[in-house]
């Protein structure tokens, strides 16, 4: 088991230096220099040269012990992100923005998930109803629906409109007032392809062996469902449970946009208008390392609790 | 397909793994409905590229045209009433069709010309090679994908490269072309693996093909339907990658696209102009819908076997 850890946590390292060539070649050798773009129209070669030599954009690419290959590294691997374009530090911003963005994402995953999976186990109980037929087309359909209108359609109803809720974020309003809307507004917008997954996980569920013979021996609908087939459909629901908890960190880009709360979705928007590639880079970076890290706790689950994987 | 086969009468005809499921997805009324609205949409973005070739005076090529005051509601005379510019939105709509689909099928091209060949080659030859383009695509995964397609759209905005400035919708495409290629070059892989072991590609070996030619007049045909009904299902995100790019404003700015429009009404809605909102998102949601449903349709058709993450 230690051994299997190991090996798999080795095989991390040419992951996370191949992200770290990515974000390289993309920020530093197409992206390139800046400093004319920072510095404004009317700056003069002196204020253009100091930024330069600032951001580090005088460096040779590569081949010198200094360069802005060996640099990318170094900042990486000590998680060191250096100054956005406003000169504050790109850590600190991302510390500040993580609050409001997991106060937006995490009841909104939570909300998704329990609605989907229980409205899931129903679907798959009347499955082939007139019933079953209208929950897959309201699915599909709400899945063709783009994201964006759900949310101005909703902040527009709902906010604006009906006045229940705050149309946008200000600093004294509590956590669930400005939260609750967006929150509503994401679990609307994602229920669709969320319902439309876990039906397919119960349906094939419910064509098993064993619920056939469940059901023989006169357990009751309610028993079959939820010990045995929710218990079996468990395996591919906690995938993507597990894999979906990094992009939590992330905070969603357009809610954040139109709500202005200021979590990472935030930042990355706002980073994207200004061409603020330290930012890009740095949420590049921590999003990937959280994926790997937590592909890593997924498959060591499996280990644990599947004795079929093999440690080989 | 084999129209010049030579027919023996007294034996049952035979079926192509096609014209199978052809025959399968003529009975499903629904689907074949859905891909009508799919080649209407189609249809409109050639025939604006058409117009616009040989300078039609139709109404979608004058989309920049004041046709009344600046936000009049829905009337008889525009559909989808006005804009800020007094322009018709009923044309902006149509136009941005030509935008969405000319990103989403530039886009799918380029995945499927990175994906198809390296998923091919990394599934035939294994080894070195394999490793090396796993760790490729598994180092591109890693990163969230809309994540990395706003990375990709930031820094290739407005850069040269190769003598030839990307502007507009041409670092679009691009970025969503470079990132997504992912999918497909998994699948591709997988199904090679399986298909290497079978007979046909061990007569082809011993008539001396070279592996060029095993891989890419023998076995890539022979997987090819999976490229189909995966990029019938990819299309609608590449639609829905774009009108977030746009919404971002790193998409077309001088031309009307459907994301651009949401971005006007962005502001609009607030005074109670909902119809350009209204009609951008009508004009996503059909085709979306005709997408969704044709592609299940078609995977359910060609391969029901195949089981990729949403059925």
């Amino acid at each position: 088991m230690t051994t299997y850890i190991i090996r798999r946590l080795l095989y991390t390292i040419p992951i996370v230096s191949g992200v770290l060539l990515l974000t390289f070649c993309l920020f530093n050798i197409v992206g390139g220099d800046m400093s004319i773009e920072y510095a404004g129209k009317n700056a003069d070669a002196e204020t253009i040269a100091e930024i330069r030599h600032e951001y580090g954009w005088d460096k040779p690419l590569f081949l010198s012990w200094d360069s802005q290959f060996i640099d990318h590294f170094k900042n990486a691997l000590t998680f060191d992100f250096g100054r956005a374009r406003d000169r504050e530090l790109v850590s600190d911003k991302i510390k500040r923005g993580i609050g409001p963005s997991l106060a937006l994402t995490v009841p909104m995953f939570l909300g998704v998930l329990i609605i989907s999976v229980s409205l899931a186990l129903v679907v798959a109980f009347v499955r082939g109803t007139k019933l079953d037929v209208l929950v897959v087309v309201i699915c599909i359909a709400g899945m063709s629906i783009p994201y964006l209108s759900f949310i101005m359609f909703g902040q527009y109803f709902f906010a604006y409109k009906l006045g229940w809720f705050p149309v946008f974020f200000s600093p004294e309003l509590s956590i669930p007032e400005y939260v609750t809307l967006p929150v509503l507004i994401g679990i609307a917008a994602g229920l669709g392809g969320n319902l439309r997954f876990y039906r397919t996980v119960m349906l094939d569920e419910m064509r098993s062996d064993y619920v056939r013979t469940a059901f023989a021996k006169g357990l009751n609908a309610r028993r079959v469902l939820f010990k045995h087939v929710l218990k079996n459909a468990m395996i591919p629901i906690i995938t993507r449970v597990v894999l979906a908890i990094p992009f939590l960190f992330l905070g969603s880009l357009l809610l954040e946009r139109f709500f202005g709360i200021p979590g990472l979705g935030y930042l990355m928007v706002e980073a994207i208008g200004s061409r603020d590639y330290f930012v890009i880079n740095a949420m590049t970076y921590i999003s990937a390392i959280l994926f790997v890290l937590f592909n890593l706790v997924t498959d060591v689950c499996y280990a644990l609790v599947d004795p079929r994987v093999s440690f080989e | 397909m084999n129209s010049e086969q030579i027919k023996d009468k007294s034996a049952p005809e035979g079926r192509s793994l096609w014209q199978d499921g052809l025959r399968r997805l003529r009975k499903r009324k629904l689907a074949i409905a859905c891909f009508v609205v799919v080649l209407i949409y189609f249809g409109l973005a050639g025939f604006i590229y058409i117009a616009e070739f040989f300078n039609w005076k139709v109404g979608p090529v004058n989309w920049s045209q004041e046709v009344g005051e600046q936000y009049q509601p829905p009337s008889r005379n525009n559909v989808f009433g006005t804009d800020i510019f007094g322009q018709s939105v009923w044309r902006k709509t149509l136009y941005g069709a030509k935008i969405s689909i000319t990103v989403a099928l530039c886009a799918s091209f380029i995945s499927i010309f990175i994906g198809v060949p390296l998923g091919a080659i990394a599934g035939y030859f294994r080894g070195f090679v394999d490793e090396i383009i796993v760790w490729l695509y598994s180092t591109l995964s890693s990163v969230p994908y809309i994540l990395l397609i706003l990375a990709f759209a930031v820094v290739l905005r407005d850069k040269t490269l190769f003598g030839y400035k990307l502007t507009g919708i041409t670092s679009v495409y691009l970025a969503i072309g470079l990132t997504s290629w992912v999918g497909i070059c998994r699948l591709i892989r997988g199904e090679i693996i399986k298909h290497k072991e079978r007979d046909y590609v061990l007569a082809a070996k011993s008539y001396g093909c070279s592996r060029a030619r095993i891989i890419f007049r023998h076995l890539i045909p022979n997987v090819f339907h999976i490229v189909i009904i995966d990029f019938s299902l990819r299309f609608v995100d590449f639609i829905h990658a774009e009108v977030i790019l746009s919404f971002l404003g790193l998409g077309e700015a001088t031309r009307p696209s459907w994301g651009a429009m949401i971005n006007d009404a962005r502001i609009e809605l607030s005074r109670g102009v909902w119809w350009q909102m209204m009609a951008a998102t009508l004009a996503i949601f059909f085709i979306s819908l005709a997408l969704n449903i044709f592609g299940d349709a078609l995977r359910d058709c060609l391969d029901p076997k195949l089981k990729t993450e949403q059925r």
